[in-house]
């Protein structure tokens, strides 16, 4: 072997040594998490952690889900704040699909007074994320006392100027002569919604779904004002109402499951959908 | 903007439209409407009364000592995150995308960090660097530093903005990814033919082409550093120790929420919006150009 | 099956008037070709048929009914469309069944119907298809079969052919034209193709500028053309025309650099008009007397050959004749047209001079 070619060889392992150590850093933190919360808190308290699991998982896991009392403190069950999470993601991600749907078939496929106000009313909401308008829309969704409802968790954050958007733009791909030879069948409007456009959406719902799943199982701000009752807490919020102020004696192991049990359903969905999502994302933002 | 063809209805499409633009209006414009009219008007201390006061809640928050310290904490901030996001994820994206064995399986291992909240990415960052049960954390006070994030302001700042950009860079690989992925190869042979080396066709082809998506990145990874990161703050230092770690945004929900004083945070969110909407004409008066290069 | 009368049928664009009055009564299981150049508005005037564009004013009637006010499916029409516009994530079978689920057709009937067009069109094969799994003019065969399962009073035909390559365009013109002699179902087929208007059509309405230029039969347009522009839109290599003026006795056509052609009975009313003088390529023979011009450039068909010749005046004439080239370019030749191969146009209008 020459010592160019074996110079080259070792230059050729340096991507492959900055991306393993890309993906370590992505991946020790969820690995110490997955670890954790296989301990008792003790061991994690002590920060004696080691880097290989104990046989306390299920017993930790257990006692998330169902809620008992921690070693020290009272918890709302993670079962309890994954069904929250779960009716909040998917009315997030279902209802910003069916509104937007709805109305950029709206504006894509009629002609009618206002049509252009209208399309500026809803693309003004690009503009004004939650937390920019968060305590007056506190104030509205309290005064309408939807305070620790499903409905006040969900409602504000389902129109989605993004997703309306996204579905015009495809929608104006449509060939013309396909919405004529409909015409000719006989396919009125609604017909032609259900028969042909949302068929021809299903990649672009698949990937929209992806990406509101996520953005409504991870909502923080909006949950953590809407909702005082235990019986409505998200899964998100629930993680640090637990940890506090981090204090050493906290039931870390109990933490620890419910931030696994946390990340599960966004990251499920991630990588069994990779595709879909990928093409969302950057179709949305185009 | 508009098809050729179109369906004949009068009633259609205001019952197509009004469930998106009901809730806009509920939700969007009146509050925005709100937090407009209240940011020119003071409330008395029992909120029975209300005064018009002009500019005065602005010139109050804007010339509020504690207001521009958390001005100058949030520039730091969002800078520092869009830098550290966007750089490390070029940085990967380009390798990933060159001609490397199992590049799926990092694409893979590198695009799932997107799904975690800003929360939880916090709540992992402290599992590791808390200085009591973190193992870096505990380790770097082996070594005689004295870190503890919850006490000492800097360090605070430091640990946000890192668990902040660890969250972003996953979006920011992606997009980079893509557009690296849109490059025609062509382009990169006829450089290489030209004699360019793998850097000289980095700095002159790759990184001119990505400048769309390196200008989206920036304005998106902007608006997360400001907005989104209000998770990360709240789950980690609270905007501790001090006032180290408080951002615009943190502010608001601290004087709206916690102090509630409706006039000087709907001020604030006010200001807010001037920013978000500066942010978003800048961004699409470069969509505007983009169409030009495409 | 039934009759389609345009009566005085307009449309208005604002101030601009893209047709200007089409009147034409077509029979019952005619063929009727609309023919003329892009934006003549024969595309134009068959949507309004169609019911997908108004119309601003005049009538159309189908079967004896007037449809300005009906929407298009309940004008008893089919469509064939140049781009297909086939439902992409339907199969075959539910492209061409679509129309008649909608109408509340009995499946069983549904079935037969599909299965029948299918038959007729060789498509048997491919009803469990995706139109992405199907070439080009398997296609445009399901267009057709989704126009021909319906049962219509009427196709409408929009440049079908335009998407295809050229020699699948010919055999799907043979095709249509065997469906048409089986169907006989009364048909608008609009195309700025000569070839096709001319195999296919029972009729033709030449277009040009929203005004029909002429009606009648594939050989009367030929062998009859009523104006200039249909001289020179149909036929090819098209039409020589030249400017000339009829002697004062009326007896002959007085031409540059002094030709002059006898014609084939005088014309007393028409002594001393400035004419146009339309002269076909094909009828163009070596004479010993007639036109003179000199051979610049030789096109070798192979059944036929093209002389591009120049007149001593300047002026350009094609000549057109059968076998194999016998000139040279830079050759001396004088061709003469019999008598009744003159056509005869107005210099200023452009109709032509009857009689």
């Amino acid at each position: 072997m020459t010592p160019s070619s074996s110079r080259s060889r070792l230059i050729d392992l340096v991507p492959h040594i900055v991306l393993i150590v890309g993906v370590l850093v992505f991946v020790y933190p969820i690995y110490v998490t997955l670890i954790g919360s296989t301990w008792d808190s003790g061991t994690i308290g002590r920060g004696g952690l080691p880097l290989w699991p104990s046989g306390e998982g299920p017993a930790n896991y257990a006692q998330a889900w169902a809620g008992e009392a921690g070693d020290r403190a009272m918890y709302t069950p993670v079962r309890t704040m994954m069904l929250n999470s779960l009716v909040m993601a998917l009315s997030i991600a279902l209802g910003k699909i069916a509104i937007s749907i709805l109305s950029a078939y709206a504006v894509a496929f009629f002609r009618f007074p206002l049509r252009m106000a209208f399309f500026w009313l809803i693309f003004i909401t690009l503009m004004l994320p939650v937390e920019v308008r968060i305590i007056p829309t506190y104030k509205v969704v309290a005064d309408l006392g939807l305070i620790d409802t499903y409905a006040g968790l969900t409602i504000p954050l389902i129109a989605s100027a993004t997703a309306t958007l996204l579905f015009r733009q495809f929608f104006l791909t449509i060939p013309d002569e396909l919405l004529e030879a409909a015409k000719i069948d006989g396919a009125g409007p609604v017909r032609f919604f259900i028969d042909v456009v949302l068929p021809l959406s299903r990649t672009n719902i698949a990937a929209l779904f992806v990406i509101l799943f996520i953005y409504g199982w991870n909502q923080y701000l909006w949950p953590l004002l809407v909702t005082s009752s235990r019986d409505m807490e998200t899964i998100v919020t629930g993680i640090t109402k637990m940890i506090g102020t981090g204090e050493s004696a906290n039931d870390w192991h109990i933490i620890m499951a419910t931030t696994v049990l946390a990340m599960l359903p966004p990251v499920a969905v991630v990588l069994l959908m990779q595709r879909w999502f990928v093409k969302g994302l950057v179709d949305s933002e185009k | 903007m508009q098809r050729r063809v179109t369906f004949d209805s009068r009633l259609l499409p205001y019952l197509l439209l009004a469930p998106q633009v009901a809730v806009t209006l509920v939700f969007f414009i009146w509050p925005a409407a709100q937090a407009i009219w209240q940011s020119v008007h003071l409330q008395d201390a029992f909120g029975i009364r209300s005064e018009f006061v002009w500019f005065e809640n602005f010139t109050y928050v804007l010339s509020d000592p504690n207001y521009l310290d958390t001005l100058k904490t949030t520039v730091i901030f969002s800078v520092a995150v869009t830098v550290l996001a966007m750089g490390v994820a070029l940085l990967l994206a380009v390798l990933a995308d060159s001609k490397i064995k199992g590049a799926r399986v990092y694409k893979t291992l590198l695009i799932w960090p997107y799904a975690l909240a800003p929360a939880v990415a916090a709540v992992l960052w402290m599992f590791i660097f808390n200085p009591d049960i973190g193992s870096f954390g505990r380790a770097l006070r082996a070594f005689g530093y004295d870190w503890d994030y919850r006490l000492n302001g800097g360090q605070a700042l430091a640990m946000v903005i890192l668990a902040a950009s660890w969250k972003q860079v996953s979006y920011n690989f992606i997009f980079f990814l893509a557009g690296l992925q849109a490059i025609p190869r062509s382009v990169m042979e006829a450089a290489s033919i030209d004699g360019a080396g793998p850097a000289r066709r980095f700095w002159t082809i790759t990184f001119p082409l990505l400048s769309p998506t390196t200008f989206f990145l920036l304005v998106v990874d902007m608006v997360y550093a400001f907005f989104e990161t209000f998770g990360t703050i709240h789950a980690l230092t609270q905007g501790g120790p001090g006032k180290a770690t408080e951002t615009l945004i943190f502010r608001v929900y601290q004087d709206g929420v916690v102090n509630n004083d409706l006039g000087g945070s709907s001020a604030q969110s006010v200001i807010l919006m001037v920013i978000v909407i500066a942010l978003t004409a800048v961004q699409f008066r470069f969509v505007e150009r983009k169409v030009h290069y495409a | 099956m039934a009759t389609v009368d345009i009566r005085n049928v307009r449309k208005s664009y604002g101030p601009v008037e893209a047709i200007k009055g089409i009147d034409i009564a077509i029979r019952d299981g005619e063929f009727l070709v609309l023919l003329g150049p892009s934006g003549c508005g024969k595309s134009t005037l068959l949507r309004m048929v169609a019911g997908l564009e108004t119309i601003t004013g005049g009538e159309v009637a189908i079967g004896g009914r007037v449809v300005n006010q009906l929407d298009p499916k309940d004008r008893d029409i089919a469509m064939v469309f140049q781009n297909y516009a086939l439902y992409p994530h339907m199969t075959v079978f539910d492209n061409m069944a679509y129309g008649l689920k909608i109408r509340g057709l009995p499946k069983a009937e549904i079935r037969a119907r599909v299965d029948k067009a299918a038959a007729i069109l060789e498509l048997g094969r491919f009803l469990d298809r995706r139109p992405s799994q199907l070439s080009g003019g398997q296609r445009q065969r399901v267009a057709m079969g989704r126009a021909i399962v319906r049962e219509p009073a009427a196709f409408l035909f929009d440049e079908p052919l335009s998407n295809l390559d050229a020699k699948l365009r010919t055999q799907m013109r043979v095709e249509i034209k065997r469906l048409q002699d089986r169907l006989r179902i009364t048909s608008l087929y609009v195309t700025h193709d000569q070839v096709e208007a001319m195999t296919l059509a029972d009729r033709i309405l030449v277009m040009n500028h929203g005004v029909a230029e002429q009606i009648g039969t594939p050989l009367e347009v030929y062998q009859r053309p009523a104006s200039l522009f249909v001289a020179g839109f149909i036929g090819s290599p098209p039409m020589n025309v030249l400017d000339g003026r009829i002697d004062d006795r009326g007896e002959a056509v007085d031409l540059a650099g002094g030709i002059r052609l006898a014609l084939p009975q005088p014309r007393l009313s028409d002594a001393g008009r400035a004419v146009k003088l339309g002269v076909r390529p094909e009828h163009l023979a070596t004479a010993d007397s007639g036109f003179a011009i000199e051979v610049e450039l030789v096109e070798a068909l192979g059944a036929d050959t093209v002389v591009y010749g120049r007149l001593a005046g300047g002026e350009s004439l094609l000549v057109r004749v059968a076998g194999l080239p016998t000139c040279r370019n830079g050759d001396r030749l004088t061709v003469a047209p019999p008598p009744d191969a003159l056509h005869l146009f107005d210099a200023v209008t452009g109709r032509r001079l009857e009689g």
